[in-house]
C-alpha cells in the first residue's frame, strides 16, 4: 500500500519527456497509472523516477484521419468508449474497453498505457491485432511506426525501446462488409482476460470471408494473431461448421498460460470456444 | 512537491512526497477520512472519490497528479444538508450495513447517474464492479441506486 | 395519543447518517498527537528456522523510531491465547507467540515489527530488515499432515493432531449394519477468507503518567479483548478501555486476539507513545483467520424409501499453524451438533482431527461449523434422492422432524426450539413455481441446454448462550449478554449494550425494542456500544446471538426501569404500584386514565428525589445480564436455479429463492439485508471463493486479484420470504438471522449446479464450482 520513494517529473513535450528518459534509467513513464501504481503499492515495482506524460499537449484526443483513426496515447479508455467516430467506425473497441477493469480504471486508464504495458491479460492487444493497427513511438532518434503485428513481443515486453514513448495508435477504417467483435471469459476476481478473443471479420460480394484478422489475449504470454484460424475463413462461407473447424485450430502452436484459476489445457479450450464465438458474431454483424 | 488540490470546493495547498497517493492526502493531510482503504491492488473501491467530476480510485492516484484537480469526496456529496439523492437512496433502501464500502459504492453511482439517468438493473450491476461490498450481497445497493436514479430524474 | 409499535417495522437505520456522509468512525481515522506506525515484517516461508534477523539498517533509517524481534519481547507479552479449550479430546495448544521466536510455521507469520514515524517510512525499514532463514520442509493438507512422516510443526504435537474429539450419538453401527441403503463419500469443505472491507487495526495508546492503556480496535467483543490483553500484557483491566464503534465488517475475523493488536500495546507501553497499526489487504489474506476448510469422510444410512437411518463423520479440520482464539470449537461442536439438521436422524457419529499445518490458522467465519455440517448433510440428501431417484423435495419432507415434535431432542443432545419445516419448503416451492421449473428443465434438456435447481432445507444453531453449555463445551467464557437503561432527568435514555453491531443494526433494531417498552419516541433512545468503558462488560456480537440474547438484556433491563418507575409514578399518583397502567409512555390510575404522569416526568422526579417511595432509591437506571436458557434454530429452505453453460463451465443464476425461518422480525428491513449478504457469501464459496496454496505452503489467492469476492454483476437478485414460528427462548419470540444465509446457500448453489449436470451422469463435484471443475466433469463424461 506504500510504494517506495521516486522522483516525480512532469514534462511538457514528449521531447523533454525522451530526456528523461534518458538520464533516469529506473524512470517510468507514468500516464493513468492503472498498471503501474498497483505494482508500486506492492513493491513489485520501485522506479526510481516516475514521468508523468499526461499532461503533454497533443498526446491525448482522437482524431479522424481519413481512411484511420488515430488515438492519442494518453486518451482515456473511457474518452475512446464515449468517442462518437470510435463508436461509428470502430465498435469493438467500446465493445471492449466496456469489459475492462471497472468504471475507476476506464475513467483514468489510458490506451497507450495499456498498449506499452502488455500485460498478457490486457483486453486491447487483442483487439488492436484483429484492428491492424499501427503504432507510433518517438525516441531519441526520431519517430517510428511499428506495425502491431510486430509490437506484442513477450510478456510484458513490446518492440518499444527503453527510451522510447508510444504517442499514437492507428487503425484503419473498415471497408467493405466488416463486422468485429470481441468476447471475454473475465477472471472473476480480477476481471483481466483468462481469454479474450477479437475478430475482424470482412465479407466479399459473394458472401464469403474476404478477410479475416483473429487474436486472442489473457490465453498465452502474450496477444497474438491466430493465423490458421484466419486462413480456414477466407474463402469460406461463415457457416456454424466453418467457424467451428477454423476455431478448432485457434489453439494451434501456442503456449498457454497455467495459474490458480485455469490450466494451460483448460485456457487452450477456452481458446477454441470464444475465438468461435467472436468469429460467429462479427460474421453475423457484416450479414447485417 | 507543492500542489494544489480543490477539495470539495475549498482550494488546499500543501507540501507532499511525490509517492503518497491521493487517499493518504485526503486522509491524513486534509482529514477527510469519509473515504476509505479496503486494498491494496485497486480492486475495491472504498477509497473512490470524483476527480474533476469522474469516479477514479484515491489508492490509485499520486497525490501529485491530482495537481490542479477538483476532488469531491463524500464529505462534499451533501449539499446546504441536503443529502444527494444517492445518499438517500442507500438509507432509504438499507443499502448498507457495515458502512465501510459505502462512500465509494456512492461515488462511484454518482458517476454511473451522470451517465445514464435511468440505467437498467444490469447496468448498475456492470457499472459498480469496481466496488466491492461484502455486507449486502448488492441487492439492496441496486434498488438504492434505482430509487436515485428515480429521485433525479423526477 | 397513540403510539405505533415499532417492533416488525421497517424502521430506517440510524448508523446510516453518519455512514453515508463519509463521518463514521472507523479505527483508521483516530488521531492522536505523537502517533508511530507499526509495520510487521512477515514471514514469506511457510516453514523455516529463523537463523537470524539483523535490523541494525532499518534501525538506522530517519524516521525508524525502533524494531521489536521475537525475542526482545518474550518478557513483555505472554503467546496469543486460545480461549476454546474442548474437553475429553486431548488438546494441546502450542505456544503462538505474538513475534515468531526460533521458528516461523506460515507464510505471513510476523517476525520483527518496526515503528516509524510515518506509514511510509515503515514500510521502508520493512525492506531493510535482513532475516536469514533455513527453511524447513511445509505441509499444507491436514489429512497428509495426520501421516506418518509429514513434516511435523511442533515437537509435542505428534502428527499435527491438536485434537482427536468425538461425539457418538445413537448406535450408528446398528443403522449402518441394518441399512438398505448406504451412501459414502468424501467431501471438501475447502478454505475461505473472511474479507470484511475494512481491514484489521488498532490504535493503541498507553499513557506511562497513569498506567491506562487506550486502544481502538477492529473489534466485534470489545470486552473480551480486553480481558485478552490484560492477560497477555499483565495491565490489569481496570486500566485498559478497548473502543470499536464502527466496525468495518467482521464475519467472525474480528472475533480472534490477534499479534497485531498485542503488539502494538505492548510497544505503546515500551516506547510511551501511540502506536497505530493498520494491515493492508495482503498483510489481512494471510495473517488475519480463515474458515472452514475440512476434509470429511461421510457415511449415510437409510432405508430404500428414503428415511435416513444413521450418519457417521470422519472430518479433518485444518486448524493452520496456530490455535486460533476460538479455533478448537468450531470444527468440533459447531459443526458437530448439527449433522442430522433439520431431520430426524436417531444416530450420529462425529469423529474430528484438529490439525495443525504450514498455513494462515483457521477460525469462525460466518455459519462457523455450521455451513460445513449443512454443506454436508444437504448433499448428502441429493445423493441419497438421486440413489433412489426421489424428487430431492420429496426426500427431504420425508425426513423433517414433523412440527408437532417441537421442542424437539436432537439425537447429538440439543433441543431445538421451534420449527415448521415443511412450511418452509411448501412456500418456497410455490414462489419457484416448482412443477412449471422442471417442465422447463426437461425442454431446455432436450435443446442441450442445461438447468438445475437445487435445495437446501437447512437449521441451524444460534443465539450462542447458554454460559452453562459455553462451560461444558470448553469455551473459557460466558455466552450471555449485559444491557444497562440509564434514564435521563429528561426522560430521555441511554441504553448501554454489551452486543457490538458492526454492520447489523442494533443501534436501530435495540432502540426499537425501548422504544416500545417505554413508550418514547425513538429519537429519545441512544444506544451506545463498543467502548469497555461505557458498557458493564460485553461478549459481543457473533454466532448471530445480538437480538436474541443481547436484544433479550435490553429489554430485561428496560422492564427493571419500568418496574421502578411505576412505584414512582404510584407514589406521585397516590396510588398503590398495582393500581397504576403504563401506555404509550404514560402512567395512569386504573380507572382514571386522567389521573396521569408521563415517562419523563416521572424520570424527572426520580432525579429530583423530591418525594420518593419508601425504599426506593433515587435515580433511574437498571443493569441486566441475560443468560438465555436455550440457543435458537432458526431455519428455512432456499432453492436456487442455475442454467450452466457446458462448453465453458461458467454458471449463470437464474433465480435464487429463500425462506427463512427466524421467528418473530423487529425489522424486516434489517433482516432481509442480512439475509441477502449472508446469500451472498454462501453462494461465493460454492462457485467463487477459494483461498488456494501451493506445496510450499504460500497462499495462490493472496489479494484481490486471485480471491473472488463476488461483485455485483457475479450475483443475482434474491427472493426473499419468511414464515414465523416465534421462539418460546427469549420475549421477542426472535431468532438468530445473521448466518441463516451463509448456511444455507452453499449447498443450495452446488446441488443447482449438480442437478444441471445430471444429463452427464456427474453427481458430485467438489466445491468450489469453478468454471473449470465444471467443464473438466463435463469432459469427463462426455469422453
Amino acid at each position: 500500500m506504500y510504494p517506495s520513494t521516486f522522483e516525480y517529473y512532469r514534462p511538457s513535450s514528449v521531447s523533454e519527456a525522451i530526456q528523461l528518459l534518458s538520464q533516469n534509467p529506473d524512470a517510468k513513464l507514468l500516464a493513468g497509472g492503472h498498471s503501474l501504481i498497483p505494482a508500486m503499492k506492492l513493491r513489485l515495482s520501485s522506479p526510481t523516477a516516475l514521468i508523468d506524460i499526461t499532461r503533454i499537449p497533443g498526446l491525448s484526443g482522437i482524431r479522424d484521419a481519413g481512411d484511420r483513426v488515430v488515438i492519442g496515447a494518453t486518451t482515456t479508455y473511457d474518452e475512446v468508449m464515449r468517442s462518437e467516430l470510435i463508436q461509428r467506425t470502430l465498435p469493438i473497441l467500446p465493445e471492449a474497453i466496456d469489459v475492462i477493469g471497472d468504471l475507476q480504471v476506464r475513467n483514468l486508464g489510458t490506451i497507450g498505457g495499456s498498449l506499452a504495458h502488455a500485460d498478457p491479460a490486457a483486453d486491447l492487444p487483442a483487439v488492436m491485432l484483429a484492428l491492424g493497427a499501427e503504432f507510433k513511438a518517438i525516441g531519441p532518434n526520431g519517430e517510428r511506426t511499428i506495425p502491431v503485428d510486430q509490437f506484442f513481443v513477450d510478456l510484458f515486453t513490446t518492440a518499444l525501446q527503453p527510451n522510447e514513448i508510444l504517442t499514437e495508435i492507428a487503425i484503419p477504417k473498415p471497408a467493405g462488409r466488416t463486422g468485429m467483435a470481441y468476447e471475454k471469459f473475465a477472471n472473476p476476481a480480477s476481471g483481466y482476460a483468462v481469454v479474450g478473443a477479437a475478430a475482424v471479420v470482412t465479407l466479399g460480394n459473394d458472401g464469403r470471408v474476404s478477410a479475416a484478422r483473429v487474436a486472442v489475449t489473457g490465453a498465452g504470454p502474450y496477444a497474438a494473431r491466430r493465423t490458421e484460424t484466419e486462413q480456414a475463413l477466407v474463402g469460406q462461407a461463415p457457416t456454424t461448421e466453418v467457424i467451428k473447424q477454423a476455431s478448432q485450430r485457434a489453439s494451434e502452436g501456442m503456449t498457454f498460460n497455467s495459474d490458480v484459476f485455469a490450466s494451460d489445457e483448460y485456457r487452450a479450450h477456452l481458446t477454441r470456444v470464444f475465438v468461435g464465438r467472436a468469429i460467429a458474431k462479427a460474421a453475423q454483424r457484416a450479414q447485417g | 512537491m507543492q500542489i494544489t488540490v480543490k477539495v470539495n470546493g475549498v482550494a488546499h495547498t500543501h507540501d507532499v512526497e511525490p509517492r503518497m497517493l491521493l487517499v493518504h492526502f485526503l486522509r491524513d493531510v486534509l482529514n477527510l477520512t469519509g473515504t476509505h482503504i479496503g486494498c491494496d491492488t485497486s480492486q475495491c473501491g472504498a477509497c473512490t472519490v470524483l476527480m474533476n467530476g469522474k469516479a477514479v480510485k484515491s489508492c490509485t492516484v499520486f497525490a501529485v497528479q491530482a495537481d490542479g484537480a477538483e476532488i469531491t469526496t463524500i464529505e462534499g456529496l451533501a449539499r446546504d444538508g441536503q443529502l444527494h439523492p444517492v445518499q438517500e437512496g442507500f438509507w432509504e433502501m438499507h443499502g448498507l450495513q457495515c458502512g465501510y464500502c459505502t462512500p465509494g459504492m456512492i461515488m462511484t453511482a454518482v458517476d454511473l447517474l451522470q451517465r445514464i439517468p435511468n440505467p437498467t438493473e444490469e447496468q448498475i450491476r456492470h457499472y459498480l464492479e469496481g466496488n466491492l461490498c461484502r455486507c449486502t450481497g448488492y441487492h439492496n445497493i441496486v434498488r438504492a441506486v434505482q430509487y436515485a436514479a428515480e429521485k433525479m430524474r423526477a | 395519543m397513540a403510539v405505533t409499535k415499532l417492533f416488525g417495522a421497517s424502521v430506517k437505520r440510524r448508523e446510516d447518517p453518519r455512514l453515508i456522509t463519509g463521518r463514521g468512525n472507523f479505527t483508521d481515522h483516530i488521531k492522536l498527537p505523537g502517533t508511530l506506525f507499526m509495520a510487521l515484517k512477515r514471514s514469506p516461508h511457510a516453514h523455516a528456522r529463523i537463523v537470524r534477523i539483523d535490523a541494525s539498517k532499518a534501525r538506522a533509517m530517519p524516521g525508524v523510531v525502533a524494531v521489536y524481534t521475537g525475542q526482545d519481547l518474550v518478557d513483555k507479552l505472554a503467546p496469543v491465547p486460545c480461549a476454546w479449550l474442548i474437553p475429553d479430546s486431548d488438546l494441546k495448544v502450542p505456544s503462538y507467540r505474538a513475534l515468531a521466536v526460533d521458528k516461523v510455521r506460515y507464510v505471513g507469520d510476523a517476525v520483527a515489527a518496526v515503528v516509524a514515524e510515518n506509514r511510509y517510512v515503515a514500510e521502508d525499514a520493512l525492506e531493510a530488515i535482513d532475516v536469514e532463514y533455513e527453511v524447513l520442509p511445509a505441509i499444507v493438507d491436514q489429512e497428509r499432515a495426520t501421516q506418518d512422516g509429514a513434516p511435523q510443526l511442533y515437537d509435542d504435537v505428534p502428527n499435527n493432531i491438536a485434537f482427536h474429539w468425538k461425539l457418538h450419538a445413537g448406535d450408528f453401527d446398528s443403522a449402518w449394519n441394518q441399512a438398505e441403503v448406504k451412501l459414502s463419500r468424501r467431501l471438501i469443505n475447502h478454505r475461505l477468507i473472511p474479507t470484511a472491507m475494512e481491514p484489521r487495526g488498532a490504535l493503541a495508546h498507553y499513557n506511562p503518567g497513569t498506567g491506562d492503556l487506550t486502544i481502538w480496535c477492529t473489534s466485534q467483543n470489545p470486552h473480551v479483548h480486553r480481558l485478552l490483553l490484560s492477560a497477555v500484557t499483565g495491565i490489569p483491566e481496570t486500566r485498559i478501555r478497548v473502543i470499536a464503534t464502527d466496525v468495518g465488517g467482521g464475519f467472525g475475523s474480528k472475533i480472534p486476539m490477534y499479534s497485531g493488536e498485542m503488539l502494538a500495546s505492548a510497544i505503546s507501553r515500551d516506547l510511551g507513545r501511540p502506536i497505530k497499526w493498520f494491515e493492508s489487504r495482503r498483510e489481512n489474506y494471510v495473517a488475519t483467520i480463515h474458515g472452514r476448510d475440512h476434509i470429511q469422510y461421510v457415511d449415510l444410512a437409510a432405508t430404500r424409501d428414503g428415511k435416513v437411518t444413521g450418519i457417521r463423520v470422519k472430518s479433518y479440520a485444518n486448524l493452520g499453524a496456530y490455535l486460533s482464539t476460538a479455533s478448537p470449537g468450531v470444527p468440533t461442536w459447531l459443526f458437530g451438533l448439527m449433522l442430522s439438521g433439520a431431520y430426524a436422524i436417531l444416530a450420529v457419529h462425529v469423529d474430528v482431527f484438529g490439525v495443525v499445518t504450514n498455513t494462515t490458522p483457521t477460525d469462525a467465519y460466518r455459519g462457523a461449523g455450521r455451513p460445513e455440517a449443512t454443506y454436508l448433510l444437504e448433499r448428502m440428501m441429493d445423493l441419497l434422492a438421486r440413489e433412489l431417484g426421489m424428487d430431492p423435495a420429496e426426500i427431504r419432507r420425508k425426513n423433517f422432524i414433523p412440527k408437532e415434535q417441537f421442542p424437539y431432542t436432537t439425537a447429538t443432545g440439543l433441543q431445538y426450539d421451534s420449527g415448521n419445516y415443511e412450511a418452509t419448503l411448501d412456500r418456497a416451492l410455490e414462489l419457484v413455481n416448482y412443477q412449471q421449473l422442471r417442465r422447463e428443465q426437461e425442454e431446455l434438456r432436450a435443446q442441450g441446454r442445461y438447468l438445475g435447481i437445487g435445495f437446501s432445507t437447512y437449521v441451524e444453531v444460534c443465539g450462542l448462550a447458554p454460559s452453562a453449555a459455553a462451560g461444558a463445551m470448553g469455551f473459557q467464557g460466558g455466552l450471555w449478554e449485559s444491557a444497562t437503561v440509564r434514564v435521563h432527568p429528561s426522560g430521555k435514555v441511554s441504553v448501554f449494550t454489551g452486543s457490538n453491531p458492526h454492520g447489523q443494526g442494533e443501534e436501530t433494531t435495540f432502540a426499537q425494542l425501548v422504544a416500545d417498552e417505554l413508550g418514547v419516541p425513538i429519537d429519545d433512545i441512544e444506544i451506545v456500544h463498543g467502548d469497555t468503558e461505557m458498557i458493564p462488560f460485553g461478549m459481543g456480537t457473533y454466532g448471530s446471538r445480538s437480538l436474541a440474547v443481547g436484544g433479550t438484556a435490553v429489554i430485561m433491563a428496560t422492564r427493571k426501569v419500568k418496574e421502578k418507575a411505576t412505584k414512582i409514578a404510584a407514589h406521585l399518583l397516590e396510588v398503590a404500584p398495582e393500581d397504576v397502567a403504563f401506555e404509550n409512555g404514560r402512567f395512569f390510575v386504573k380507572g382514571a386514565p386522567d389521573r396521569a404522569k408521563t415517562f419523563q416526568e416521572v424520570a424527572g422526579a426520580a432525579y429530583l428525589a423530591w418525594s420518593m417511595p419508601e425504599g426506593v432509591t433515587p435515580g433511574l437506571e437498571e443493569t441486566h445480564f441475560h443468560d438465555p436458557i436455550n440457543n435458537t434454530f432458526p431455519f428455512g429452505c432456499h432453492i436456487c436455479v442455475v442454467e450452466v453453460d457446458a462448453d465453458t463451465g461458467k454458471v449463470s443464476f437464474r433465480k435464487y429463492v429463500a425462506v427463512d425461518d427466524v421467528g418473530n422480525v423487529v425489522n424486516p428491513m434489517i433482516v432481509d439485508g442480512q439475509v441477502h449478504g449472508g446469500i451472498a457469501q454462501g453462494l461465493a464459496q460454492a462457485v467463487y471463493e477459494y483461498a488456494a496454496y501451493d506445496e510450499n505452503g504460500q497462499l495462490l489467492t493472496a489479494t484481490l486479484m486471485d480471491y473472488a469476492v463476488p461483485k455485483a454483476s457475479m450475483l443475482p437478485r434474491f427472493d426473499v420470504d419468511r414464515t414465523v414460528t416465534p421462539t418460546p427462548v427469549n420475549p421477542m419470540g426472535a431468532k438468530g438471522a445473521g448466518e441463516t444465509g451463509t448456511i444455507a446457500s452453499t449447498p443450495a448453489v452446488a446441488n443447482a449446479i449438480i442437478d444441471a449436470l445430471s444429463p452427464f451422469g456427474i453427481d458430485h463435484i467438489d466445491i468450489p464450482l469453478t468454471p473449470e471443475r465444471i467443464w473438466r466433469a463435463v469432459q469427463e463424461r462426455r469422453g
